[in-house]
């Protein structure tokens, strides 16, 4: 802040610094458990859970502080942009690489108690030689 | 569509006559928009359009809320040693028919930690997820979607 700031605003800049810290340190909080949750949790579809996080909360807490630190009105619309597309792809990819997981026959960690997907695939043999073929590649 | 477009130009005329094009005088405007709607709206809307907005915005703020209670729910278990969930994959009847509302909901299910949607059937029926916490059994899983999130989002949709 420039010592030529009326109190008034600055007073509303460490505000805004403080309110951008916390959001930082949440949005910071939120990867770093996703990140242990790829490597600690049992099977790819709990992986997939903790991975997914990352990318909506964490990623966007650190980009509400972006706008924070900032307050204009450019930085602004494009941070809230970024959050938007983040919204729309984040679960997209999320439940493409889940449905190839489960359909690729992953094993469930021993945890798992009840699987109603698997009898629906068994009832509609239709999905089932769709599925199970596997395209060649070479 | 045209009630939407009635809002947006309310808006803006509120911006001509402050005379402020700024961000915040906009939302001011579309705030003032609104409370004009919700007066004039039953005259010339049928679409209910006002309660409409007010749904999307009550099914946003509630996703905020799910977002972060079952955030820090998955955040507890990955920090603590040792696993105390039981997973799995369960079936959810749909009661929302369209293909836009069901993408919504499968996408909201894939944003909140603890939930991951897998598959929807072939007839529109059934949305497969897979859930980290079945502790409280699958009934209860199917509850907290079905009240939840579908009840939401059929609220704003209908």
């Amino acid at each position: 802040m420039p010592a030529s700031c009326s109190n008034g605003q600055k007073r509303r800049g460490i505000v805004l610094e403080v309110i951008a810290g916390i959001l930082l340190i949440t949005g910071g909080f939120f990867v770093f458990v996703a990140a242990v949750g790829i490597l600690r949790l049992p099977d790819i579809l709990m992986r997939m859970h903790a991975s997914t996080k990352a990318g909506t909360l964490g990623a966007g807490l650190i980009l509400l502080a972006v706008a924070f630190t900032y307050a204009e009105i450019g930085i602004i619309s494009r941070v809230i942009a970024a959050i938007a597309f983040i919204l729309m792809t984040a679960p997209v990819a999320a439940h493409t690489i889940g449905r190839a997981a489960y359909q690729s026959g992953i094993t469930f960690w021993k945890g798992t108690i009840v699987d109603e997907l698997q009898d629906y695939y068994h009832r509609s043999s239709k999905i089932n030689t769709k599925s199970d073929k596997i395209p060649d590649i070479d | 569509m045209k009630i939407f477009l009635f809002h947006i130009i309310l808006a803006l005329v509120w911006t001509a006559v402050t005379a402020t094009f700024s961000f915040e005088n906009l939302i001011i405007g579309l705030i003032l928009g609104y409370i004009v709607l919700l007066v004039v709206g039953p005259a010339i809307d049928q679409s209910g359009y006002t309660r409409r907005v007010y749904k999307a915005i009550t099914l946003f703020l509630f996703f905020i809320k799910e977002l972060f209670v079952s955030s820090i729910r998955v955040a507890k278990d990955v920090m603590r040693p040792g696993f105390h969930m039981k997973s799995g994959v369960v079936a959810i009847p749909l009661d929302v028919t369209g293909n836009l509302e069901i993408t919504l909901l499968a996408n909201m299910i894939s944003l909140t930690p603890g939930t991951l949607s897998l598959e929807v059937s072939d007839d529109r029926k059934f949305l497969y997820i897979h859930a980290m916490y079945i502790d409280e059994g699958v009934d209860q899983v199917r509850h907290n979607i079905k009240e939840g999130m579908e009840q939401h989002i059929m609220e704003v949709m209908n």
